[in-house]
């Protein structure tokens, strides 16, 4: 049995992890990462990254149908494309490959030595690692954890067979001519509006009142049209009851109590996510928990001294970019910076079509904390870039205090409007009042105009409406 | 458009004054009938004075704290009407001839004056100028999260800053880096502190009411009793252990017992041996007047200060009465609905600080008493009772005693017989 030692051991090579790792290498700090599979994690290897490929690829596909079908006003005439998934899975693997090897590059520039196999804990101090080479010891100063999560299984509806995660679903090597999701969330609706706009005939089954449901319903309207214009059926208040005897179809549940059955040959369970607390001598170490996540403090240390948690095993929002910013925080205390979390916003983003954005407060919340608060509304339809580029449908919103105008919260639906997301964070993360939106030239023709029109329309004087 | 005077009513019992405690409106206020004005104090009673008229406030009679004479002016009132002043026009010129002169008088001397009252304005601005960062910023709502920038926050966390601490000038409140300059330029003792900062300001505060009879009250005892002070440890385990027993088999109409009752039955048997520890001590006249009535005064905390009523004839009561009375009294003072009668007339005082207790107090006697004995906190504590220490419930009673009436030796021996009492509670029940 080898044994080394190191001042920081990262496990798991996930955003958070890699970032941490990175950061803590920069500093100086010697550190060990350990990760079973390749290095990126959920986000690089069966998250954002390969989702967002088959996302564009089933934009390009769509875009190009329906020229072919001859109801594009743009004039562009084209014959009716045809998809080889399998080939667009492969363009894919080639870009998480990359990225994979990018992380991996960027580990080693940082001088972290990444070991690869899976680590249990034997104390807090301590791990063991099974490598393809033997039993591996690392002992540390200091441990994170950024295990991360993994889909959640329905009982029953075992993965396997005809029934998919989204892991799988982004490696299928055909479309799948008929698709149930069940769960609509935004997992769900990106992958299942994804396959729509393939030609994949797509039935989602939510059991919720409606889907995207921690969206606000006047925001999430313009996909909700979207998913009736790509033919996409939306069961809400329905319950999947498990698999048809043959195998070929999904029983529900409806919302009125009746049976059906949804013919499908594959099933994709997307009903959220759960911290991966199993299987890595959790209950070595015994820390504290909140429900089912790894209970953190301010500066993400968990109750035990010198172990630390990171990303979607410590809660939500399990997103990649909050897990990156723990992940840097955590490096540099490590180093002996003063650090703790102070961050004002995580937007985060739905890719569906329209794209779906939010950072800081919704009205709602707003209110509740403020009391008195201003919104204000732009819509894209008057919008000059939007139009030119057929994406009239969404608007941005703007929340802000009622008394000093310090803006709290921006929610945006509509075309590529995920880009948006960076002024959205930065206007929250400075403390932007309205006037300061309203006040700075928004460069013309662009969807980011519309951010400055709802600041001055919360003001009330917004000009091009 | 008529004045009306209101001059301060008899508030009764017999007093020809009053002290003015509080006034309820200023000049220039609207007023209706039945508004409370003012609220005087005697030696009885707070009573507040009703508006008898609807009309507006021209002017005050009193400062607070002033003594007023009943039947002297306190209010004029501006009333639609005659109003009550029947020479209103005698009065007119009355009241202008005073004020004539003041207006005239600086006239001539103005150019000179002029440019000294300019001045001072000036040297008040100054001072303010020198703290300009506790001038700026908007007040934060408490729990509200400091509004910065992320370079601004970590250039705080890094310097070791709480932003909580930092007014901000920007808008909203949000600080800025030269917000953290200036708080960093205003020195480190400042800077440092959480929250520590020093302080110029005086307020003047002036004793009125309650608190004025409390202060003259205390004064005189002080300055006339030369005051000697006895500690005593007293074991009430046994007694404690008899009150939790009374307490559990009672009756359901007698109150919850005390340690107070039990001390007052105490007391009573040992001025029954030491008569002339409940008296009053008449010093001008050389008298000592020792009573036979037994009043108890107990001195009680009420939202207004300190009052002490009386339990009267505590020779006559039993526990429970005795437990009985002290609760009513209790609940007369803090609501502030003890009469006169209850609030005098005690020959003797306990003073307890209740939860709060102490180890010893140095007990201020009442004047013109002899003797008052204070009771201290019960705790645990560890005695020895010749081979090992066990644990006890001890409580102190610190007494003093008006030294020249009652000599040191005539004070040991009283809380002694007490401390007997108390400690064997049976006898306290034996005659």
């Amino acid at each position: 049995m080898k044994e080394i030692s190191c001042k920081l051991l990262v496990i798991g090579a996930g955003p958070g992890g890699y970032v941490c790792a990175i950061r803590a290498g920069q500093l100086g700090v010697d550190t060990v990462i350990v990760e079973a599979g390749k290095p990126g994690g959920t986000c690089l290897n069966v998250g954002c990254i390969p989702s967002k490929a088959l996302i564009h690829a089933a934009e390009e596909f769509e875009k190009i149908a329906h020229m072919a079908s001859g109801k594009d006003p743009l004039g562009i005439k084209v014959a009716a494309p045809t998809l080889e998934l399998a080939k667009t899975v492969a363009w894919k693997d080639g870009i998480v490959s990359r990225l994979n090897s990018g992380v991996a590059g960027l580990l080693k520039k940082a001088k972290v030595k990444t070991v690869q196999g899976w680590a249990t804990f034997r104390d807090g101090k301590t791990v063991e690692v099974e490598t393809e080479t033997g039993t591996q010891v690392i002992r540390a100063e200091t441990v994170v954890i950024a295990t991360g999560s993994a889909p959640v299984e329905l009982p029953f509806l075992p993965f396997g067979g005809q029934v998919i995660s989204s892991t799988e679903a982004l490696a299928l090597g055909e479309l799948p001519k008929k698709l149930a999701v069940v769960g609509g969330g935004y997992i769900g609706l990106e992958l299942g509006m994804a396959f729509a706009r393939m030609g994949a005939k797509v039935t989602v089954v939510e059991a919720l009142p409606r889907v995207l449901a921690q969206y606000d319903a006047e925001l999430t309207r313009p996909v909700l049209k979207r998913l009736g214009e790509l033919g996409v059926e939306v069961m809400t208040g329905a319950k999947a009851k498990g698999l048809s005897t043959k195998g070929d179809a999904l029983l529900v549940e409806t919302a009125d109590g009746k049976s059906a059955k949804i013919a499908a040959d594959k099933i994709l369970v997307t009903v959220g996510r759960k911290p991966l607390t199993e299987g890595w001598g959790l209950e070595q170490i015994d820390l504290d928990r909140v429900g089912k996540f790894i209970r953190i403090d301010d500066q993400c240390r968990s109750s035990m001294r010198g172990i630390f948690a990171i990303g979607d095993v410590t809660g939500e929002p399990m997103l990649a970019h909050r897990a990156m910013a723990q992940g840097e925080m955590v490096a540099e205390i490590v180093a002996g910076h003063k650090r703790s979390w102070d961050k004002r916003a995580i937007p985060a983003i739905c890719f569906t079509d329209p794209e779906l954005v939010t950072a800081g407060l919704s009205p709602e919340e707003a209110k509740a904390l403020a009391g008195e608060i201003k919104i204000g509304q732009f819509p894209f339809a008057a919008n000059g870039r939007a139009m030119t580029k057929q994406g009239e449908d969404g608007f941005v919103r703007v929340v802000a205090r009622a008394d000093n105008h310090l803006v709290l919260g921006i929610q945006a639906v509509g075309q590529g409007v995920s880009e948006l997301a960076a002024a959205f964070g930065l206007a929250l993360e400075m403390g932007a009042r309205l006037e300061d939106i309203a006040g700075t030239i928004h460069a013309h023709p662009t969807q980011g105009e519309g951010f400055q029109e709802a600041a001055l329309k919360a003001l009330g004087h917004a000009l091009h409406i | 458009m008529g004045e009306h005077v209101i001059k301060l009513p008899d508030v009764g019992e017999g007093v020809a004054e009053a002290e003015l405690v509080e006034w309820h409106v200023k000049v220039g206020d609207l007023v209706r009938e039945d508004t409370v004005l003012a609220a005087v104090m005697t030696d009885k009673a707070t009573v507040e004075i009703p508006s008898p008229v609807d009309g507006e406030i021209l002017w005050l009679g009193a400062e607070i704290g002033d003594t007023v004479a009943i039947g002297s002016p306190i209010v004029r009132l501006k009333v639609a009407g005659e109003g009550n002043v029947k020479a209103a026009a005698e009065a007119a010129p009355e009241a202008k001839a005073p004020v004539a002169p003041v207006e005239t008088k600086p006239a001539p001397a103005a150019p000179k004056p002029a440019p000294k009252p300019a001045e001072p304005p000036k040297a008040a601005a100054a001072p303010k100028a020198a703290h300009p960062a506790s001038a700026s910023g908007a007040p934060r709502a408490e729990g509200e999260k400091p509004l910065a920038s992320p370079a601004v926050r970590l250039r705080a966390k890094e310097a070791g800053i709480d932003l909580r601490q930092v007014p901000g000038s920007g808008p909203a409140g949000r600080i800025g880096h030269e917000d953290i300059d200036a708080f960093v330029a205003r020195g480190p003792q400042i800077a440092r502190a959480t929250g520590l900062a020093q302080k110029d300001g005086v307020e003047d505060i002036k004793v009125v009411g309650l608190r004025r009879k409390i202060a003259e009250k205390m004064s005189l005892a002080k300055s006339r009793i030369p005051h000697i002070t006895y500690v005593e440890e007293i074991d009430v385990t046994a007694l404690e252990e008899l009150r939790a027993t009374l307490n559990k088999e009672k009756r359901a109409d007698r109150p919850k017992l005390t340690l107070l009752p039990f001390l007052m039955r105490a007391m009573v048997k040992a001025i029954g041996e030491q008569p002339n520890l409940n008296a009053l001590f008449d010093d001008d006249a050389g008298i000592i007047h020792q009573h036979e009535g037994i009043h108890i005064g107990i001195a009680a905390q009420t939202p207004n200060g300190l009052v002490v009523p009386v339990v009267k004839h505590a020779e006559a009561r039993d526990l429970w009465n005795s437990a009985v009375e002290v609760n009513r009294l209790a609940d007369a003072a803090k609501a502030g609905t003890a009469s006169r009668e209850e609030l005098s007339g005690s020959t003797i005082t306990i003073t307890s600080l209740g939860a709060m207790g102490g180890v010893a107090t140095t007990p201020v006697i009442n004047y013109p008493e002899v003797a008052i004995v204070g009771v201290n906190k019960i705790m645990v504590r560890p005695v020895w009772d010749g081979t090992q220490f066990i644990p006890r419930k001890m409580m102190n009673l610190s007494s003093s005693f008006d030294h020249r009436v009652i000599d040191g030796w005539d004070a040991a021996v009283f809380v002694q017989r007490i401390k007997a009492l108390l400690e064997t509670p049976a006898l306290i029940f034996v005659d």
